[in-house]
């Protein structure tokens, strides 16, 4: 009985760990967008780039690289959702585009983009399953602690741990280095810190291109872990959840990735609840509805106008 | 031709020139992987304009449209960003066909107008939370209408599969069709345009189109939206109350994309079925919207320009071997080209300057 419980507690935990994870990484980068001054919409679009792209080198290259494939194919979602950031960061900062429609552009653009490349190339709407998947990972030596060890590390999910990992030196970065403290200066008040000598536009292209990184390598995780190919349907909300988490979190790594954890418990109860007795008796619809809702009640209570950096969402116009 | 100013005409030469631009761009995607974009394009023209049914189909689509964009042009000119017309149509859809489905045989006028204002009254109500919530507790309206999305998208999936009474569905996820006395759809429509889906969703689109340009530019309450928008500050130093204003600035848009769930739901497909994804005509009127330049006849004209992308692009398939998906590719590009104007408008000054410096050492050299 209580080995029973045990298992069942440890599937919750594990199966929160798989939802959270890519919404922790798109989280992040959101927060260094943000940080920047640059609001960024587009992190579901993002998120697409990074699961179509992970798919296609998974799929292509698995022979290859074998068990190390859906690694390497994060840091080219990684890279891919950079690139395509890219197109947010010309039109933001240089650009004068207002940040919600170059945001917005980017949700429309990305899963265009990517089933016309899908049909191009595989000459259907939907790619194939991939071949590697990141799979559940035994973490030797912590697994062997009695009870913590067969909760969290004995059939776990490793990305979700780099998440974790990501997460810290996030906050390390934002809140302890020089970088940090210029790119958060850079979205609180640009005029002073153009003033002091800083780069306010590479500092905002900077924050732009790490969310671009982070929310590519978000929407690959995804696509490796729990969709296992790439369809239309395959990001279908995950960024905004995300963008939702980085505001929960109040614009802190450490806090994005709570609220992050706690949104993939709300999406992985919804998807899981009917095997539990209490919750599936709970019709699905609130289950469903409930990040969402969440979202919009911490907002209202706990955040109200005290929003993110002073000049979020403002272009910068430096003056000559 | 000297006096001829692009500046004066950024207006209208920044949507044009974000079209081209699309265009071009779409073409420039052909081209790299192997397409021919003459007969991309073309096939598309050819699909659109095919036979009266197609050019029917072409007023259909760009109804629903007509009303999202005029729902997101409001919101804006007042300073909000409604995201959710999405979730605002999905409400008045489903509440239109619920309330048309359980009207039964009363006369059309009293089943019409019932149906229609439960599908307004559900978008404006939906989009009255976010406006709330933004005038009482400075909640953004770009989160909250997004969340609503989501949660509209879940919720109107269980009314159909769970609240609905049995006899109204037809299949799993899927509604009957609605009687005739609630159909926006008439013989008359019909036959002229030979069998197409052409209903009376354009003519009201094109009635709203007039009455939200007279409610814009001749009424106080539009007057003092545009002031809202502009300043909230000055508004509400000048005696207007810009928390009233900000709800029903956020009403009326909400009760415009009701709408165009109404003409989605009455005149387009008469029944509802589960979404699994965001309406399409929210994002769409959206941007119908932008690249309209929130004005009642840009509206108009880009409505009926996505609509031609939209249809025709269905035709590209078979016809040239092109994916569906780039029109949407070519669509995302016209707005993003509409979002850099800046670019756009920078690039012309610098031509009317060159064009200004010659003219004058022509001038210079003659005399």
């Amino acid at each position: 009985m209580a080995a029973d419980t045990m298992s069942t507690v440890a599937s919750i935990i594990t199966q929160t760990l798989v939802y959270s994870t890519p919404l922790v990484f798109t989280a992040l980068g959101g927060t260094f967008s943000e940080r920047g001054g640059i609001v960024n919409v587009g992190l579901e679009g993002i998120m697409v780039m990074g699961a179509f792209s992970s798919v296609v080198f998974n799929i292509t290259y698995a022979g290859v690289f074998g068990v190390w494939t859906p690694w390497i194919a994060l840091l080219v979602g990684g890279i891919v959702g950079m690139i395509f950031s890219l197109l947010h960061a010309v039109a933001t900062i240089n650009l004068r585009a207002d940040h919600i429609i170059s945001g917005t552009v980017i949700n429309l653009m990305a899963p265009a983009l990517s089933i016309f490349l899908v049909k191009v190339l595989y000459g259907k709407g939907q790619t194939d399953q991939v071949p590697q998947t990141f799979g559940y990972w035994e973490i030797p030596g912590l697994s062997k602690i009695p009870v913590i060890g067969p909760l969290l590390f004995e059939k776990t999910s490793a990305p979700a741990f780099v998440a974790i990992l990501v997460s810290i030196i996030a906050w390390f970065v934002i809140y302890k280095t020089r970088f940090g403290l210029r790119l958060r200066s850079v979205g609180e008040n640009p005029q002073a810190a153009d003033t002091l000598g800083i780069n306010v536009y590479g500092m905002k292209y900077a924050g732009v291109l790490i969310s671009g990184f982070l929310g590519g390598i978000g929407g690959a995780v995804f696509a490796q872990t729990i969709a296992g190919r790439f369809a239309v349907t395959t990001i279908s909300g995950q960024g905004f959840i995300s963008m939702a988490a980085m505001i929960f979190g109040k614009w802190n790594p450490l806090g994005a990735m709570g609220a992050a954890l706690f949104f993939g418990f709300a999406q992985n109860l919804s998807i899981v609840g009917d095997s539990i007795p209490f919750i599936s008796s709970i019709p699905k619809v609130y289950l469903q509805s409930a990040p969402y809702a969440l979202t919009i009640i911490v907002l209202v209570l706990f955040l109200g106008k005290a929003t993110g950096p002073k000049a979020g969402g403002k272009t910068y116009i430096k003056s000559k | 031709m000297s006096n001829f100013k692009f500046s004066k005409m950024n207006g209208i030469l920044v949507p044009i020139l974000s079209v081209i631009m699309g265009f071009v761009l779409g073409a420039i995607i052909m081209l790299i992987f192997g397409y021919n974009p003459v007969q991309g394009y073309q096939a598309m023209l050819t699909t659109a304009f095919q036979s009266p049914k197609s050019i029917g189909e072409i007023f259909v689509t760009a109804g629903p449209l007509i009303f999202t964009a005029l729902g997101f042009s409001v919101a804006s000119a007042a300073g909000f960003f409604n995201i959710g017309l999405s979730g605002q149509a999905l409400a008045g859809w489903v509440a239109s066909i619920w309330v048309g489905l359980s009207m039964g045989d009363s006369p059309r006028l009293i089943a019409l107008t019932a149906a229609i204002l439960a599908g307004v009254i559900a978008g404006a109500l939906t989009a009255a939370i976010p406006g709330l919530l933004r005038a009482y507790f400075g909640t953004s309206e770009v989160i909250v209408t997004i969340m609503m999305n989501y949660i509209l998208l879940y919720t109107s999936t269980h009314i159909v599969n769970n609240v609905i009474p049995q006899k109204f569905i037809s299949t799993k996820g899927t509604t009957k069709l609605v009687g005739a006395n609630v159909s926006l759809r008439t013989e008359f429509l019909t036959s002229i345009s030979n069998g197409s889906r052409l209903n009376l969703g354009i003519i009201f689109a094109l009635i709203f189109l007039i009455l939200i340009w007279f409610l814009m530019k001749k009424t106080t309450l539009g007057y003092e939206i545009t002031a809202v928008g502009l300043n909230p500050f000055a508004s509400e130093y000048a005696g207007m109350s810009s928390k009233r204003i900000i709800v029903l600035s956020m009403v009326i848009s909400g009760a415009l994309a009701g709408m165009g769930g109404v003409v989605y739901g009455l005149g387009t497909f008469g029944n509802f079925f589960v979404q699994g994804n965001s309406l399409s005509i929210g994002f769409d009127g959206m941007a119908v919207s932008l690249l309209g330049g929130g004005s009642s006849i840009g509206i108009l004209l880009s409505a009926l320009l996505f609509s031609i992308l939209k249809l025709g692009g269905q035709g590209m398939p078979i016809l040239a071997g092109v994916p569906t998906e780039l029109v949407d590719v070519v669509i995302a590009s016209i707005i993003f080209f509409v979002g850099i104007s800046y670019l756009i408008k920078l690039i012309l000054t610098k031509l009317e300057t060159k064009k200004d410096t010659k003219a004058s050492k022509v001038e210079g050299g003659k005399a």
